[in-house]
């Protein structure tokens, strides 16, 4: 920089636009070496991404399969009356599942020693539901019918590897010897991994079944939610905004509102779960964990953002449009709501969109509403139930599942967490193309 | 009636009235649209209008009124003796509630008459019993005052929802009917209904007003309750977090002290992570990279923000936690000793926090007026050396700004630090001990057992106050910046 100012004699004998000097080759360098910087930064963010998605894939999609294990067998009314007469009624039911089993080994020329305890470790006490299931279908007594009996989370685990033979330590849950066992069933074909259609239908299991586990009813609860918030939010923010963007004069109040919505947008979420739990569960006296009031803290949440997506889209319709309108005569109020309103939609929707999924994904204020201790054992009973009576939401699961002393059912979180990465990919990928095909250039 | 009944009636009175007062209007020009001052259409909004609004304020300030004005009612008829056994008037009131909630469940069932629950008393029927036979379980007998308390209860509520209904539905059908007397051919309609949206319009740009109303008291009044049973210095000097659900009163430390630390921690860790990731990569993104580049990497990076935090929480808690241990963990140099640390959610949270500094900053450096990159290179600058030199400085004011929204992004983050940073409130140097924020013991005091009225509970409104004038002040400080910034160039 201070060239001009230095002495004749100091200054690099040799030099030219020929000869790259030393000073030159030090500028490169370090002009490499910036870019380079730049370069590894986009890399370390890409490689972060790649890393979170990868592990997520990883860990999560053993969620979607199970283990099942299929056995045929004949139940005549002699044996179902038998069966009936004793004492421990399941356990004779049971006897006749082992028997079956037995049978389909030894047909298959596999012959392994076990007893109903190791039978009990792997599919658990069968009895009950082979019970009910000739008490639901009379019909099928004396004919084959073919049982299709989850494993447990353990064998689950040896199967998508989380449990090897290594690892496992004998316990009442599963025995080394067990693995033997389910090796030769494995081969007989008669165990067999599925599609775990449960985990997206299914409802919450107890904190001892992972397996059990599904996400269907806090789908369900999400989606209450998410009603809610369109329901609100939509027209709350456009008319929010119309306001502001077209007829709010210059003064300190339309001020006071502008510097609100732009805090509102930049307070924590788990602040705007306190203001729920204090205004809508304490002093309004609404019910807890109910998708209704998570509904209404995520509509105050997602408010700023719509408003300002909103002022936005209506700021880009040019105004040339409004002073057509004015000059064939039409009021102030039927310019926006006949012309600009309709012109400013697609991105209006857009922006709606975005702010639903950012929504759906917020866990922190329905900690506070009560929707995490909650276990959502049951679907909501009808469309007005399912506003009011307690569930649980997708994140809100996810965290529960999360916190939870069995690692069985941290599989179960990272597959929520694919399915609830795959609504908002969708809701997403929505906007883009509404964006795509309606956006206007003026 | 039941209140949906209630309100769809209001809208059926709309409706008629809309068609009713278009039609008066019409009449009024004989037939003929073009005599009337609006279109027929505004006249029927402008009856609809006047049925609905007026009904529906009376109704909104009835259901807010009438609990409190019921509650005192009761309330003056409950002796005194059996508040002093019943420990707090808010449990006898509970009770009489549920004992109401139950003679009302009964009565639908069919179990007893209207008169019978209206006369019953305890010496005669076995209330408990009663209620549980039609599915409402009761804790303990009840008491002669408190069955009486819920018969007054369940009466003045009864009437209270007559009287409203009658009430409302006069209301709608009176302003329906003035409207519709006023309908005609040279009534400014349009006038009026835009002027009522207009009023609609206003109304909800004040939400915004209300949330903020909203907040700003649900945190105060329980603040203050909180400083009422716990001293206020202790709160904000105290060094130890130690709160105990068992011993009431004094017995808890809550000291905001350690969780301050645990917040200012994690949050230096994180930006130290975002901040030069996020800085380089917007710096190449702006300067640097093509725009083919440029159109994929961006949104591939954004992707990161979209991301729901509750993502991030797990992958602190599960894969970043592990990975760390294995690599400082007991077996090599034994500086962390579980997953749940500083650091995990420190790292996360920088992940997480990337593209908030490389957009904010991308937007910045892109608004440096080009004449001053083509003035630099023009002098023989290189481009490192034109953007160090002279467009870094030029935006350093709207990049603090970025960087301060960002960390208090960081400071308000729930769920990484609930999930990765472990619930140990310390004050330690050690970036590998499990430590905790505000955030972390807001969700914790609050979704516990404890009862809403002890400290332990209501400390969770002070750690949120806390929180929220913490952040407003970051984003107003930085906003403030941004903007004095933005005005330079323009």
């Amino acid at each position: 920089m201070t060239d001009a100012s230095m002495d004749p004699a100091a200054r690099p004998a040799k030099s030219g636009l020929t000869v790259t000097d030393a000073r030159t080759r030090k500028r490169n360098a370090a002009e490499k070496r910036f870019r380079a910087y730049g370069m590894a930064a986009i890399g370390l963010g890409l490689l972060f991404l790649l890393f979170l998605f990868g592990s997520i894939l990883k860990s999560g999609l053993p969620a979607f399969t199970h283990t099942i294990v299929s056995v045929e067998f004949t139940m005549s009314q002699a044996d179902v009356d038998d069966a009936e007469s004793k004492m421990l009624k399941t356990k004779a039911y049971e006897n006749f599942f082992i028997a079956a089993l037995q049978s389909q080994l030894e047909a298959s020329a596999l012959d392994v020693a076990f007893d109903a305890k190791a039978i009990e470790r792997i599919v658990g006490k069968t009895g009950g539901t082979i019970r009910s299931h000739f008490k639901d279908n009379p019909g099928d007594i004396g004919k084959p019918v073919a049982f299709e009996l989850a494993a447990s989370s353990r064998v689950d685990g040896y199967f998508n590897g989380r449990v090897t033979r290594e690892t496992l330590v004998d316990s009442r849950f599963l025995q080394l010897t067990d693995l033997d066992l389910v090796d030769a069933l494995k081969e007989a074909g008669i165990i067999q991994s599925a599609f775990n259609w449960n985990f997206i239908t299914g409802k919450d299991s107890g904190v001892d079944n992972p397996g059990g586990a599904g996400l269907g009813a806090s789908v369900i609860g999400s989606f209450f939610m998410m009603l809610v918030v369109l329901f609100l939010s939509l027209p709350i923010g456009v008319a929010a905004s119309i306001y502001l963007e077209e007829f709010a004069p210059k003064n300190r109040f339309t001020d006071l509102i502008e510097v609100n919505i732009s805090n509102l947008a930049a307070v924590p979420s788990i602040v705007f779960g306190i203001l729920g739990l204090a205004v809508f569960i304490q002093f309004a006296g609404l019910p807890q964990s109910a998708p209704l009031v998570g509904g209404l803290v995520l509509t105050l949440m997602t408010l700023p953002t719509i408003i300002i997506s909103t002022r936005a889209s209506l700021a880009a319709v040019p105004p040339s449009i409004r002073d057509a309108a004015l000059g064939v005569g039409a009021s102030k109020m039927q310019s926006v709501f006949h012309h600009v309103l309709p012109l400013a939609m697609p991105g209006i929707l857009t922006g709606t969109i975005i702010g639903l999924a950012q929504a759906l994904g917020e866990t922190a204020p329905l900690l506070l509403i009560g929707m995490v201790g909650f276990v959502a054992r049951e679907y909501p009973e009808g469309f007005i139930a399912g506003f009011t009576d307690a569930n649980s939401a997708m994140p809100a699961q996810i965290y529960t599942w999360a916190s939870r002393a069995d690692p069985g059912f941290y599989e179960k979180a990272w597959g929520g967490i694919i399915i609830l990465l795959l609504f908002l990919i969708t809701m997403n990928t929505i906007a883009v193309i509404l964006r795509r095909r309606f956006e206007r250039r003026w | 009636m039941p209140l949906s009944w209630l309100i769809l009636v209001i809208l059926a009175i709309a409706a008629i009235g809309y068609v009713l007062g278009r039609s008066r209007a019409l009449q009024s020009a004989n037939g003929d649209a073009r005599d009337l001052h609006s279109l027929p259409s505004y006249y029927g909004a402008y009856v609809g209008m006047w049925a609905v609004v007026p009904a529906s304020a009376i109704l909104i300030i009835w259901l807010l009124a009438q609990p409190y004005f019921v509650n005192g009612q009761v309330l003056g008829t409950l002796p005194d003796s059996i508040v002093a056994e019943g420990s707090s008037v808010g449990l006898v009131m509970s009770d009489v509630r549920r004992v109401a909630e139950g003679l009302e469940t009964a009565i639908a069932q069919g179990a007893v008459s209207r008169a019978e629950a209206d006369t019953m008393d305890v010496g005669t029927t076995d209330i408990r019993e009663m209620l549980g036979d039609v599915g409402v379980a009761l804790g303990s007998a009840v008491s002669a005052e408190v069955l009486t308390a819920a018969q007054l209860y369940r009466g003045l509520n009864a009437t209270g929802s007559l009287v409203m209904t009658v009430l409302v539905l006069l209301i709608a059908l009176g302003g329906a009917a003035f409207a519709w007397s006023r309908s005609n051919a040279q009534f400014r309609a349009r006038n009026v209904v835009e002027r009522g949206v207009l009023a609609l319009l206003i109304g909800a740009a004040s939400i915004a007003i209300l949330t903020t109303i909203g907040i700003v008291f649900a945190l105060l009044f329980n603040t203050i309750e909180f400083f009422r049973l716990y001293p206020a210095s202790d709160f904000f000097f105290g060094t130890s977090w130690a709160p105990s659900f068992s011993g009431r009163g004094g017995a808890s430390d809550l000291g905001v002290l350690p969780l301050l630390w645990g917040t200012f921690y994690i949050s230096l860790i994180a930006l130290l992570v975002a901040v030069p990731v996020g800085l380089f990569s917007a710096i190449y993104l702006s300067e640097y990279a093509s725009p083919r580049v440029r159109s994929i990497a961006k949104p591939l990076i954004e992707i990161l923000a979209g991301i729901p935090t509750i993502v991030y929480g797990l992958f602190a808690l599960l894969t970043v936690g592990p990975i760390l241990v294995s690599l400082f963990g007991k077996e090599t140099v034994g500086w962390m000793s579980g997953g749940t640390a500083v650091m995990t959610a420190g790292l996360v949270m920088g992940i997480m926090l990337i593209p908030f500094v490389s957009s904010l900053s991308d937007d910045i450096i892109n608004a440096v007026p080009q004449a001053m990159r083509d003035g630099s290179y023009g002098l023989g600058a290189t481009q490192s050396e034109t953007i160090r030199q002279v467009i870094l400085p030029a935006a350093l004011p709207g990049i603090v700004g970025a960087i301060l929204l960002a960390a208090s992004r960081a400071i308000g983050e729930t769920m990484i630090v609930v999930l990765g940073a472990g619930a140990a409130a310390r004050l330690s140097l050690n970036p590998f001990e499990a430590m905790t924020t505000i955030t972390a013991k807001i969700v914790s005091q609050l979704t516990g057992d404890a009862d809403f009225a002890s400290p332990e509970a209501l400390v969770a409104f002070a750690l949120g106050m806390t929180l929220f004038v913490l952040t407003l002040g970051l984003n107003i400080f930085a906003l403030y910046i941004v903007r004095k910034y933005r005005e330079q160039y323009d």
